[in-house]
């Protein structure tokens, strides 16, 4: 015996493993195939939460995904999880959960408890009629006790040690729900040789037939349920996934799953993800998702032993537990007796049933008064009393429809109270699928009404309630699913022989009267978990809330982590009745995705760290790290920023790094920069259209710089292209732009231009490049290509040629970011270290240097070349560049030639590119910084800003900080001297031109 | 009105709150007003609040298709600031920042306004650069915002992943301590309650079918309920801007995307701040509830469905447990979408159009929400005085013909 | 998330695809000749229909052709998608869903 009121036999438990589990620091034992809610009710306990607002106590209402009060706080340490419903933890060994939101001790006591008294102060929306007096109060100190007040459990502190993953599955027909509706259509559909997915939530297939004494084929639910589950698992085109949840259903029947793999499990093996996300697309999709019992609303209707009926069912019949000895039955149709009969057959002494119709029908109460329970229709339970756990219902006749009591209360002791008003069809999936919903005045509920994608309900959730019908109505679903999906499908099988009460409607009952209104006594509460009540909703209505979504915003109703399972529909029809309105004419709120809470770990999958993007590195990367690197991110490349020598920072190795580049010789990595291969007849006429400047007189064997804009007009990439052979071209691109510029030059060819015979291929990762520049580059160059002319007399500048690099077929190309003598050689990827390490070898004699970005930003800046996306915003015109001299004059046309001709690009005031100088050469300005005249920071802000700092950089060369910078009309005011805008202060500097070093270009030919 | 107070709260919990008026009353549409406002959203509601307030124009109607506030004032992720780079857009959004600090008391109401502060990320060099930019910009606009080093981001939020070994490891951060989160719904009902005191009629469940108009001058709108003639017509539908155009004749430089976000389970308090990341593409803050509430981009393709696709939300899922490792085991509790309109420079459209008397106010993409108290000012300045507020007036829709653009695309470098 | 038909792939989930806005915009001939607000229509005004939208993708991860598709904007559903300088199909020919 696991705990008091555990019966002695019966279930689905397994009794020969017994487990260990801490409930708030308690240790108590369970069964496997226990819940934790199961188990902690076969120990006795009921007391398992406080109420949000109020801080009421709490027991258990469900015993699955509806519940909405028993939230628990699993695990400890980086494993912790916070606000899992107790009715769907499974129980393992070791298991250590406790109340969330409570004091250290639990629930039984409750320092807070006292708002209970203040609850008059605190209707709906309390909040927003006061502490709007005063800003600084409301946030110092109202804001931070709400706050704290709020929120269930607590969030690990730690990274989550377990992992994750996606799952991509395509299949003809998905059956959302293992139940006998999803087994019965899964096994028919799974006939015609169709892949079928069933899938369901629970560990074990059969859904309800796991809670209640039903018989199948002369089997008990379950053993009928294994028994079908066994032979799909014998069909090779069959999955079946237990523990998975479909909680959403998109576009174009693609629905997504969570599968838990490991909570189930004591010890989870370290290879196997925690749980799995999986994208199922679906050819057909079969909903057979049940229905959710919903409560009554009644008067304090909230204690602890105050469950749904069908839950205190299954506490019974799948788990052996009996919850309550002194039982009430408060419902108002025939399928919560069976609860009532199930609890007298466990041996709860005293089982009143309290049904709110006036009349039913003569076999049910023969049955019940047969089996010593005492039967009184007509009446309610119009009260509660109890604390942590009820101890009383007040019981009082009431008129035919309910909406009167009409004779004096009797105060009935009990320890459990039972209720049921009827089901609502699980109709979530359905309704993310964009279905409309209908309503069904027999049952009192929505079921689905209008599908739009390809998907049939079954069963429940279809509003079909007796199991006959639905396994009937199932079989021909799977069928008809498969037939949909292009498969030869025969009539169904004959249907099970089925031992089952009669299904039988309601009698809606909404809103339980009492001899007070909601609002003056006690508590009317339709959604537990925000602590909304009935009067919460006429207060809605009266202050002028009518439509559906707005009471729900104002009350809360619906908001909770059960996202209202059973509290919408009661929230509606209280509403409807308040508005005097039929309730499908109030209309439902939207089901929103995800059916239930799905983790974040399973929806990052494992696209987190290097696998959040993926991480590009160079052939000569290794050789950088050798190096000891610091690496900069340029798009997904990492790029060397700088390379400090031990004892040096960033600006140590700069300047360095600078210096000997200047001086002697450097190296740099250029292979990251894009690379596209342009070939065909009118190679240079595309060329011509996507670049400002003209192409067509460009020789083979030369290289030209180009500015590519968009249609706007403005600036987006740059870069040199050379033409390889009459009809071929090699375009560079920036790093970070290369894809771009791919899409854009792709998009203008297929799309505008298809008449053009031109081909493009990128090969960004076909060469490897690697730049060797200063005034002895020259003398390291003709060492690793000994066998070619190099010196620029025989190769000048602007051109490129094929020669041997240390061995490897090369290209080299005579073009200069640095100002000084360079070349870049391009050799195959795949010998970009083999490359480097001769260069570096070549280069010993004259102190090679490699340099990183940072160097060569600086070295550029110098020579005034602009970096698109640094001096470039996507708001600068070549004009604004300076560069009017690579727009041409001649072409009619080019990608944002027209829009450069706009009013706002005429205006003389735009912002153009300068160079700076501060006063004081020991300055070097942040990056960012904005420019004024001089005196404006002595005026309050707004102050008027003339420009900003594009680059900047302190100059080993010119010994001095410079910068370059974006200044209104700033090419008019070369000289004048205006302020740079410090957070300190007012730094004075002088407009320069962007050229700072070697203007001449003397420098490029060594 | 009945003024809320504390004392009018206890006072009417002695009735047991069976006295409370209505927060706005439901009337009929009447035959003419002086000014009709199509869409009852935030925007729509505030500009019929200030042409009463400010202007003393009180012959006014909102019109709302559904329910008031229930598009993006129902479905944004509440975020708000006034950081932006450009001295127009700083004006608007910081005057617009300026009426939320004041918000409560005037509306009466508590809209819940809660400046922790706004951190938005830098990931790389260029976004360090961007970000400082913003940041002197911002300053030298008088608002509140600044750089913060790496070390100082980690103070501010404690619980970030500040690992240099991260994919892109946080670089620095400007931060905004006037920034924060608001109560979306209450901002839309305190500004109809707010607009209904003051005389407006606030008519849901009308949807406006056609605009009509003599010449090239409107004279009122069609709607399910009727035909309603105004002198003038102010169109504030996020969203559906392009549909009003299209009734109107002409056509506008937007369209219409999926924006999704999501909530977490409540849990108790550990994000104390606004965390966005443009480079990654996730924002975050936690609500009073204890809701983490996560945004990101827009879907890419155009929609009016209120909904896009499911690995839009997974990535930016990625991007936040990328960020915060620690909220892996957390769930996703509630996920929704709204529509955007999107401009073509990610600034909005406020003003005039081609037909007189009728104004737009639209294309604020998916920044609305912090703009509504300054959004409904300077609209409804413009539409009481048919001259552009001088802080709208660069938002003007001539700017997409003189090439004149707010261009914060690059500049913001973050979706909102 | 969708599933959209490439002309030269077949069907294919949607992060396979770049989106491109409105289809059949052809960059006019002579830019030159318009006057500021017929450019301004070229770059920045779009149809944005609630409806059915034809409009512009490209198989981004695939075969790297923009081709045109006719799609619902409220219902999501792509009813054609055809080649780039291809016609849309007539909308006689079209099965639409229900909404």
């Amino acid at each position: 015996m696991t705990g008091p009121d555990r019966l002695r036999d019966g279930g689905l438990i397994d009794r020969t493993k017994p487990v260990t589990f801490t409930w708030n620091g308690r240790v108590l034992g369970g069964y496997e195939g226990d819940t934790l809610a199961s188990a902690l009710l076969a120990n006795g306990v009921h007391l398992v939460a406080r109420s949000f607002k109020y801080r009421r106590p709490r027991g258990i209402l469900g015993h699955g995904t509806e519940e909405p009060n028993a939230m628990v706080q699993t695990g400890d340490g980086n494993r912790t999880e916070p606000n899992p419903k107790a009715t769907v933890v499974p129980l393992v060994e070791g298991l250590r959960a406790k109340s969330v939101n409570t004091a250290k001790g639990g629930p039984e006591s409750d320092p807070r408890a006292g708002m209970g008294m203040l609850s008059r102060f605190m209707p709906a929306g309390f909040y927003y009629k006061m502490f709007h007096g005063s800003q600084t109060m409301w946030q110092r100190v109202w804001e931070p006790i709400i706050r704290q007040a709020a929120g269930w459990g607590t969030c690990p502190t730690e990274p989550d040690p377990d992992t994750y993953d996606h799952m991509n599955l395509h299949c003809d027909v998905l059956v959302v729900g293992g139940g006998p509706a999803g087994i019965a259509a899964a096994r028919e559909a799974a006939k015609s040789g169709a892949r079928v997915v069933l899938a369901d939530e629970q560990e074990r297939f059969g859904g309800r037939l796991l809670d209640r004494p039903r018989n199948l084929d002369g089997l008990p639910g379950h053993g009928w349920a294994d028994r079908e589950v066994a032979a799909l698992a014998e069909e090779a085109e069959v999955t079946l996934l237990p523990r998975t949840t479909v909680f959403g259903y998109y576009d174009h029947n693609l629905l997504c799953a969570l599968e838990r793999r490991t909570d189930h499990l004591a010890e989870a093996p370290s290879h196997v993800t925690r749980q799995r996300l999986w994208h199922i697309r679906a050819r057909r999709v079969v909903l057979a998702t049940g229905a959710h019992e919903r409560p009554l609303v009644f008067a304090d209707n909230d204690r602890p032993g105050i469950m749904l009926a069908s839950a205190v069912a299954a506490y019974v019949h799948r788990w052996a537990v009996l919850p309550g000895r002194e039982a009430v039955v408060f419902t108002n149709n025939d399928g919560a007796w069976e609860a009532a009969h199930l609890l007298k057959k466990a041996g709860a002494p005293a089982v009143t049933i309290i049904d709110s119709r006036p009349k039913v029908s003569d076999a049910l109460k023969r049955d019940a008064e047969q089996a010593g329970i005492t039967v009184k229709t007509g009446h309610a339970v119009t009260g509660t009393r109890g604390g942590k756990r009820v101890t009383a219902a007040l019981v009082q006749p009431v008129n035919a429809d309910g909406t009167r009591v009409n004779g004096p209360a009797q105060t009935l002791a009990c320890d459990l109270i039972a209720t049921s008003g009827g089901w609502s069809p699980v109709v979530h999936l359905f309704s993310q699928s964009r279905g409309t919903l209908t309503y069904d005045d027999t049952w009192a509920c929505f079921r689905p009404g209008v599908a739009v994608q390809p998907q049939a309900s079954v069963g429940a959730c279809n509003g079909t309630f007796g199991l006959a019908e639905t396994l009937a109505e199932a079989a021909e679903a799977g069928v008809e699913a498969a037939r949909a999906a292009g498969f030869e499908t025969a009539a169904p099988a004959p249907a099970p022989s089925v031992e089952a009460p009669e299904a039988t409607p309601p009698v809606p009952l909404w809103l339980v009267p009492a001899d007070t209104a909601p609002g003056r006594g006690g508590k009317w509460f339709v959604d537990f978990q925000n602590d909304t009540t009935a009067a919460d909703i006429l207060l809605a209505v009266r202050e002028g809330f009518e439509s559906v979504e707005h009471v729900k915003r104002y009350t809360l109703a619906g908001f909770g982590t059960d996202q209202g399972k059973t509290a919408n529909i009661n929230a509606l029809a209280i509403l409807a009745g308040t508005l005097g309105r039929p309730i499908p004419e109030v209309g439902t709120t939207t089901f929103r995705a995800p059916y239930t809470p799905v983790t974040f770990g399973a929806m990052a999958g494992r696209n987190l760290g290097d696998r959040l993007e993926p991480q590009r590195l160079t052939n000569i990367h290794d050789r950088h790290v050798a190096l000891r690197a610091a690496f900069e991110d340029v798009g997904q490349w990492k790029r060397p920023w700088y390379y400090p020598k031990a004892g040096e920072d960033m600006h140590a190795a700069v300047a360095r790094e600078c210096k000997a580049t200047r001086d002697s010789v450097g190296v740099l990595d250029a292979s990251t920069l894009g690379k596209i291969d342009i070939q065909g007849p009118d190679a240079a006429e595309f060329l011509n259209r996507v670049y400002t400047n003209a192409w067509t007189k460009l020789a083979v064997g030369r290289v030209r710089y180009g500015i590519m804009c968009g249609e706007d007009g403005m600036v987006f990439d740059d870069g040199t292209t050379a033409r390889i052979d009459e009809n071929r071209y090699l375009m560079t691109t920036t790093t970070g732009g290369a894809a771009h510029v791919m899409d854009h030059l792709e998009e203008y060819l297929q799309t505008e231009w298809p008449d053009l015979r031109v081909r493009l291929t990128s090969v960004t990762e076909q060469w490897a490049t690697v730049a060797v520049a200063g005034p002895k580059a020259l003398e390291v160059v003709k060492r690793v290509c000994p066998d070619d002319a190099m010196a620029p007399a025989d190769f000048p500048f602007l051109s490129w040629k094929t020669a041997t690099a240390a061995g490897i077929p090369a290209r080299i190309f005579r073009i200069s970011f640095t100002g000084e003598l360079q070349y870049e050689i391009n050799v195959p990827w795949h010998h970009g270290a083999d490359l480097w390490d001769a260069v570096m070898e070549a280069g010993k004699d004259f102190d090679i240097t490699p340099y990183g970005t940072e160097t060569m930003h600086v070295l550029r800046a110098e020579k005034g070349f602009i970096i698109t996306g640094q001096e470039t915003d996507g708001t600068q015109t070549p004009f604004d560049l300076g560069m009017d001299w690579i727009v041409s004059k001649k072409k009619p046309d080019f990608i944002g030639r027209r829009s450069l001709f706009r009013p706002d690009m005429q205006r003389p005031d735009r912002k153009q590119l300068v160079g700076l100088k501060p006063e004081d050469p020991k300055v070097v300005l942040p990056e960012g910084t904005q420019i004024v005249e001089p005196g404006a920071l002595n005026r309050p802000p707004p102050v008027p800003m003339l420009g900003f700092v594009t680059s900047s950089y302190h100059s080993p060369a010119l010994e001095s900080g410079f910068a370059l910078a974006l200044i209104a009309g700033g090419r008019d005011r070369l000289g004048e001297t205006v302020e740079a805008a410090l957070p300190s202060g007012p730094v004075t500097v002088r407009l320069h031109d962007p050229v700072f070093y070697d203007a001449e270009g003397a420098r490029r030919d060594g | 009105m009945t003024r809320y107070s504390i004392w009018s709260l206890a006072r009417n919990a002695l009735t047991w709150h069976e006295n409370w008026p209505r927060y706005w009353r439901s009337p009929d549409p009447r035959p003419e007003y002086d000014v009709v406002v199509v869409g009852g959203g935030g925007h729509g509601l505030a500009t019929a609040y200030y042409l009463a307030k400010e202007h003393g124009i009180t012959n006014v109607a909102v019109v709302e298709k559904g329910w008031l506030g229930g598009g993006n004032t129902a479905r944004n992720t509440t975020i708000v600031r006034s950081n932006y780079l450009f001295d127009e857009s700083a004006a608007l959004y910081e005057l617009s920042l300026k009426l939320w600090e004041g918000l409560s008391r005037d509306l009466n109401l508590n809209v819940m306004l809660s400046q922790r502060g706004v951190l938005n990320l830098a990931h790389t060099l260029g976004d360090v650069r961007a970000g400082r930019r913003r940041a002197e910009a911002n300053r030298l606009n008088g608002i509140d915002s600044h750089w913060l080093e790496p070390d100082e981001v980690a103070k501010v939020c404690p619980i970030l992943n500040m690992s240099r070994s991260l994919r892109y490891p946080v670089l620095g951060s400007t931060w905004q301590p006037r920034g924060g989160v608001a109560r979306h719904d209450a901002v839309a009902w305190g500004y109809a309650r707010a607009a209904d005191a003051r005389g407006v009629d606030i008519i849901q469940n009308c949807e406006v079918t056609g605009i009509n108009r003599n010449g090239d001058r409107v004279t009122g709108v069609e709607t399910t309920r009727g035909t309603i003639r105004a002198k003038k017509v102010a169109v504030v539908t996020a969203g559906h801007s392009s549909v009003l155009a299209e009734m109107a004749g002409f056509r506008m430089p937007i369209s219409s995307h999926p924006l999704q976000a999501l909530v977490s389970e409540p849990i108790k308090p550990v994000l104390d701040c606004v965390v966005m990341s443009g480079a990654i593409h996730v924002y975050v803050s936690q609500s009073d509830k204890g809701e983490l509430v996560i945004g990101a981009g827009i879907d890419s393709y155009n929609s009016y469905a209120q909904r896009g696709s499911f690995h839009v939300i997974e990535g930016q899922t990625a991007a936040l447990v990328e960020l915060f490792p620690m909220f892996s085991r957390l769930k996703m509790m509630r996920s929704w979408g709204g529509i955007v309109d999107t401009c073509p420079d990610a600034s909005p459209i406020i003003g005039k159009t081609p037909v007189k008397g009728l104004y737009f106010n639209c294309g604020w993409g998916t920044g609305g929400f912090k703009a509504t108290p300054g959004s409904g000012y300077v609209f409804a300045a413009t539409v009481a005085n048919d001259e552009p507020h001088p802080v709208a007036a660069p938002f003007a829709l001539d700017r997409f013909t003189t090439g004149a653009l707010v261009d914060e695309h690059g500049a913001a470098g973050v979706a909102h | 998330m969708h599933i959209i038909q490439c002309p030269y792939c077949g069907p294919r989930e949607e992060v396979e695809f770049t989106y491109g806005g409105q289809a059949h915009i052809a960059r006019p001939e002579n830019p030159e000749a318009l006057d500021d607000a017929q450019w301004a229509d070229v770059l920045f005004m779009r149809d944005n229909p609630k409806g059915i939208f034809a409009e512009r993708w490209m198989h981004a991860a695939g075969c790297r052709r923009w081709f045109n598709a006719l799609r619902h904007t409220v219902s999501h559903q792509i009813l054609a998608t055809y080649r780039m300088g291809e016609a849309p199909p007539a909308p006689d020919t079209l099965e639409e869903a229900s909404r």
